[in-house]
């Protein structure tokens, strides 16, 4: 027996939050911060970048709170039993940008070729999957060579985004020009990117969902002042503040302005997780007593309540608390400078000054490097902060130029997807700022996360993360933070800018202007 | 000496001046034993407005540093990289003005255009640019704003030392036979001093000036504590916490004031022509 996941169904959960009197018209002026280097989500997956990329970009499926899947691209789906086979029947009339119908040779070209080449969030998830193959123009089938259970939340706009084939095939993807002029499937196309000023975006009149998208035009601000930010939202130049795009101090003051509504949903997907890298290729960083002692020494509990105004969450450890799988295992590192200093003690640390290289993301960012390296130093860990803007940070990670140096990451709805890469051997690879950027190797652990991928069912997978995430703790590859909380800011008018997991990026097509 | 202390005091304004530098060079002094631990220490709760309690009389700023450590601290950064940048673009722009005004003709000429090309370009642009180049640090900041600011002395120079070149003790100089060196060293030089002390006063303020504004725009050096940095970091918050950015404000205000009116005295008492008039 086949199991049939009703489409309309899923269909009819995504509109009710829009039900009834949406009306069309009207722009939206948000902010994207910083400006991104290239909104083509296929290669550039920062956060900036998706949050302009989503809405012209779309992947097969989109995914509810609880990460449930709903139908983007792909308008419904079938599962073999034996979970080995993914059957897509791909939406009717969607059309590129600039009129090309949307079929499943567009599918196959950006599974099987564009994205395998350009991204190795999609290479972890297709080393899972035996075939990519289209019977006819509107169907697509995956072929998985065992089951995979977390291969259902990697369809998204973010993991899988359906790139055009006709554009791309036969070109150098890294510098054709349709990168700088994208031309997706989404609810709006690209119409103007005035660099340092805004990209502009306005409706596609043909998008495949009747009466949808409700807007007419965006506009991504770009102002590269937090102040100016918040004024901007003050004086209502911009109607959306997204997550992390001004200063958390701001936030307790703008969150009390008349009209003024604010969200933390939309995040649940991609569970936002913050670190310090630790170059383990590096001493003293290849030590795991000094690891487990930078842990001790920071004050996380200090940086979420002043830095982040008490949004988000102490992180307890590789996994967010918001993913599947997730659990609280010992040891628990609180602040504890004595501890911290004792391990320093035992390993017969040097003193050796190391660089600290904050994530050029705004203030927030840069009082949190000071205000680790402060608590480093008051162990007895010499820090000298370095600067870089978003390039520079990007090439630096990427090429493991740096001893400790701030990120944080999606996990994007399974650790199979989101964490497991960060910590295997095999994703340790230069040229990408977001996979094993650490150097992290351990057979044991590499193991257990591939078996915990693929087991079956899901109360195995749990047995083994269980064991992954036991390992993890213990050996801290990397100092985890925070879980982030990024609330989004809005102008009470605005309706429906939260519908699915991801939240601003791929909601806009539900959003409208309350009259 | 005596004559000089009584034209410069006669400016009360520079007096007034000299005070206040007085008190910044003490207060930059003494700032590592008042202020014992790091001014980037995390010491209270954040936001403490000032005047409220003992222990840190100007309050905190957004991550309960103590402020006032942080101006005793910023203090000495801005006298250093005041002085020592001042002295820096001296080394550079005394030599070229001396050959330049000396020797005259086709030497002038080359080194003239060297000096305007620099003019040319707005300093504080250069600046930032030299600074985002060589990446932010206490060095490359001294060096850039010695790069921006040694025109004026080149071309100060180039003029007093030509006034200079034509009179009687330098002919007869020339005629003892003193080699060229000599005679710019132990001859001109000397009587070219007080517009440049004049100056370097002035210039030591104007640099103080573009120190704190690079670190304003975040390209200061991210391990030191210096005015600039406080304001930049506290214009976020200047909502919620007037006090953050005015007080290192006030104290750059004063400072370079301090500075300028110093200037002004030197000045007074140091010009010839007003000498004369005094006697």
């Amino acid at each position: 027996m086949r199991r049939l996941i009703s489409a309309s169904l899923a269909l009819f959960l995504s509109t009710t939050a829009a039900f009834s009197q949406a009306v069309p018209g009207g722009k939206l002026n948000l902010i994207v911060q910083p400006e991104p280097p290239s909104i083509m989500i296929g290669t550039t997956t920062n956060g900036p970048a998706l949050l302009v990329g989503g809405n012209i970009y779309e992947g097969l499926l989109r995914y509810d709170e609880a990460l449930k899947p709903m139908p983007s691209l792909a308008k419904s789906w079938t599962v073999s039993e034996d979970g080995l086979t993914y059957t897509f029947a791909l939406q009717e009339g969607v059309k590129w940008h600039d009129g090309k119908p949307m079929t499943s040779a567009d599918v196959l070209f950006s599974a099987n070729d564009y994205l395998l080449k350009m991204q190795p969030r999609h290479r972890n998830l297709m080393s899972h999957v035996a075939s990519v193959t289209a019977p006819d123009d509107k169907t697509v089938v995956f072929k998985l060579k065992e089951p995979f259970e977390a291969f259902m939340r990697g369809l998204s706009f973010y993991t899988m985004p359906i790139i055009p084939k006709h554009i791309y095939e036969g070109t150098d993807y890294a510098t054709n020009p349709a990168n700088d002029k994208p031309i997706g499937t989404g609810p709006f196309k690209f119409d103007e990117w005035k660099r340092g000023s805004y990209i502009h975006l306005v409706k596609n009149p043909d998008y495949y969902v009747k009466g949808k998208p409700y807007l007419d035009e965006l506009y991504y601000q770009v102002i590269p002042d937090g102040a100016s930010r918040s004024v901007a939202f003050e004086t209502g130049k911009v109607d959306i503040l997204p997550g992390g795009s001004i200063e958390n101090f701001d936030i307790p003051r703008l969150k009390d302005l008349l009209n003024t509504c604010t969200t933390e949903k939309g995040w649940e997907y991609f569970a936002p997780l913050s670190w310090l890298w630790l170059n383990n290729r590096k001493p003293p960083m290849d030590n795991v007593k000094f690891r487990q002692a930078v842990m001790y020494a920071l004050d996380r509990e200090f940086a979420k309540d002043v830095l982040w105004n008490g949004y988000g969450k102490v992180a307890t450890g590789a996994l967010s608390s918001k993913l599947p799988f997730y659990k609280d295992v010992e040891p628990h590192y609180a602040h504890d400078p004595a501890k911290a200093k004792a391990l320093l003690k035992e390993m017969g640390y040097d003193g050796k000054a190391l660089k600290l290289l904050p994530l050029p993301y705004g203030e927030t960012w840069q009082r949190w490097a000071e205000a680790v390296k402060q608590n480093l130093e008051e162990v007895g860990i010499p820090i000298e902060i370095e600067s870089a803007d978003v390039a520079g940070w990007n090439q630096r990670t990427s090429n493991w130029d740096y001893d400790i140096a701030f990120t944080y990451l999606y996990q994007n709805g399974d650790p199979a997807i989101g964490v497991d890469r960060n910590y295997k051997t095999s994703q340790i690879a230069k040229g990408n700022p977001f996979n094993n950027v650490e150097g992290y190797s351990n057979p044991e652990l590499d193991k257990l996360f591939d078996e915990a991928a693929v087991a079956y069912p899901a109360t195995k997978r749990q047995e083994l993360y269980d064991k992954a995430q036991k390992t993890l703790q213990e050996d801290v590859p990397v100092a985890w933070l925070l879980e982030l909380g990024f609330p989004t800011i809005y102008n009470c008018k605005v309706q429906d800018i939260v519908t699915t997991a991801s939240g601003l990026p791929e909601s806009m097509r539900d959003a409208w202007i309350k009259k | 000496m005596k004559d000089f202390w009584k034209r410069f005091s006669q400016n009360r304004g520079a007096v007034i001046g000299l005070v206040i530098l007085l008190l910044v060079v003490v207060l930059s002094i003494v700032a590592p034993f008042i202020f014992t631990k790091s001014p980037w220490a995390m010491v209270q709760r954040p936001f403490i407005p000032p005047f409220t309690m003992d222990a840190f009389v100007l309050g905190t700023d957004p991550m309960g540093r103590d402020l006032a450590a942080g101006l005793a601290h910023g203090a000495r950064v801005s006298l250093l990289v005041g002085l020592v940048s001042t002295v820096v673009s001296l080394l550079i722009g005394i030599p070229i003005g001396a050959i330049a005004g000396y020797f005259g003709g086709w030497v002038d000429d080359v080194l003239m255009r060297f000096t305007e090309f620099f003019q040319s370009v707005p300093s504080f642009a250069l600046a930032v640019v030299l600074v985002a180049i060589f990446q932010p640090s206490i060095t490359s900041i001294i060096i850039s704003i010695a790069v921006v600011s040694w025109p004026p002395v080149a071309r100060l120079l180039r003029g007093e030392v030509m006034s200079l070149r034509s009179r009687e003790f330098v002919e007869a100089a020339v005629l003892s036979g003193q080699t060229h060196a000599t005679i710019i060293w132990r001859q001109i030089l000397p009587n070219t001093l007080s517009p440049i002390i004049v100056l370097a006063s002035m210039m030591v303020a104007a640099a103080i000036l573009i120190e704190s504004s690079l670190s304003f725009l975040g390209l200061g050096d991210r391990n030191i504590m210096s005015w600039g940095y406080i304001i930049g970091a506290g214009r976020t918050v200047i909502r919620q916490a007037w006090w953050v950015s005015f007080f290192p404000g006030l104290a750059i205000l004063l400072t370079v004031l301090a500075l300028n009116l110093v200037g002004e005295g030197l000045n007074d008492a140091l010009n010839p022509r007003l000498a004369r008039k005094g006697k």
